[in-house]
């Protein structure tokens, strides 16, 4: 089955994307596709690659960039909801005038017309947030 | 058409799974995960809702087994008549009901 996964929330916030983590990996393990993981609101947080936290803590933006590389998963952050909190890749930071970039391996930064295609590609459409 | 509602705050924070289960049809499942599953212990107050749910409206209950670990809550402690479920379980979940809705 073909699944889009949509996370509204941030990491460490509550326990939503970790919960999603989960939930692509059982899919996955029984072999289910994920065909686009969509970050709105506070979620487009788990896209940094500047994240460090403490060594004896889960590290989530990194798990998410891990997953996607091992399973070429589409992970895309929603272009508003990461100009308003500061999540940037190098073209976006260009054209803003910036001098930085954030973005984490695996993510990509694209509008909400992702997830909509991503409803209707899909057999499942899962929200986690809080 | 059945629908999986999914449920994610504890009942005694937000409305949410009282407001879920007032529109659940028969049929549906419900699935409490991270602090909603807090809901389920036996002796709670909202057992009247959820034996209504699952009695009354032929909705089917289910709790993420490792939320309730992670709090604290032995299997022995869930009121009875609600299924718990790991994260492959509740992948199935979704499988097996066409629709998904997360009260959020």
């Amino acid at each position: 089955m073909k699944y889009t996964i949509m996370v509204n929330e941030g990491p460490y916030q509550h326990q939503s994307s970790d919960s999603a983590l989960q939930f692509v990996r059982a899919a996955l393990e029984k072999g289910h596709e994920i065909f686009r993981v969509f970050f709105y609101h506070d979620g487009v947080n788990n896209g940094t690659r500047l994240a460090v936290p403490p060594k004896d803590d889960r590290m989530l933006q990194k798990e998410w960039s891990e997953l996607a590389e091992k399973h070429g998963l589409d992970l895309v952050i929603c272009i508003a909801a990461a100009q308003r909190r500061g999540l940037m890749d190098a073209s976006e930071a260009k054209r803003q005038g910036l001098n930085a970039d954030n973005i984490a391996s695996g993510f990509r930064i694209s509008g909400l017309g992702q997830l909509i295609d991503g409803g209707i590609e899909s057999d499942r459409t899962i929200v986690f947030g809080d | 058409m059945a629908m999986l509602h999914i449920v994610n705050k504890s009942p005694f924070e937000r409305n949410a799974l009282k407001s879920c289960l007032a529109h659940a049809l028969s049929g549906d499942a419900v699935l409490l995960i991270e602090d909603a599953v807090i809901g389920v212990v036996s002796g709670s107050t909202l057992v009247t809702e959820l034996q209504q749910a699952m009695n009354g409206n032929a909705v089917k209950l289910y709790a993420l087994s490792p939320d309730l670990a992670a709090r604290g809550v032995k299997a022995e402690r869930v009121l009875e008549g609600i299924q718990l479920v790991d994260y492959a379980g509740f992948v199935d979940l979704t499988v097996a009901n066409e629709k998904t809705q997360s009260w959020l």
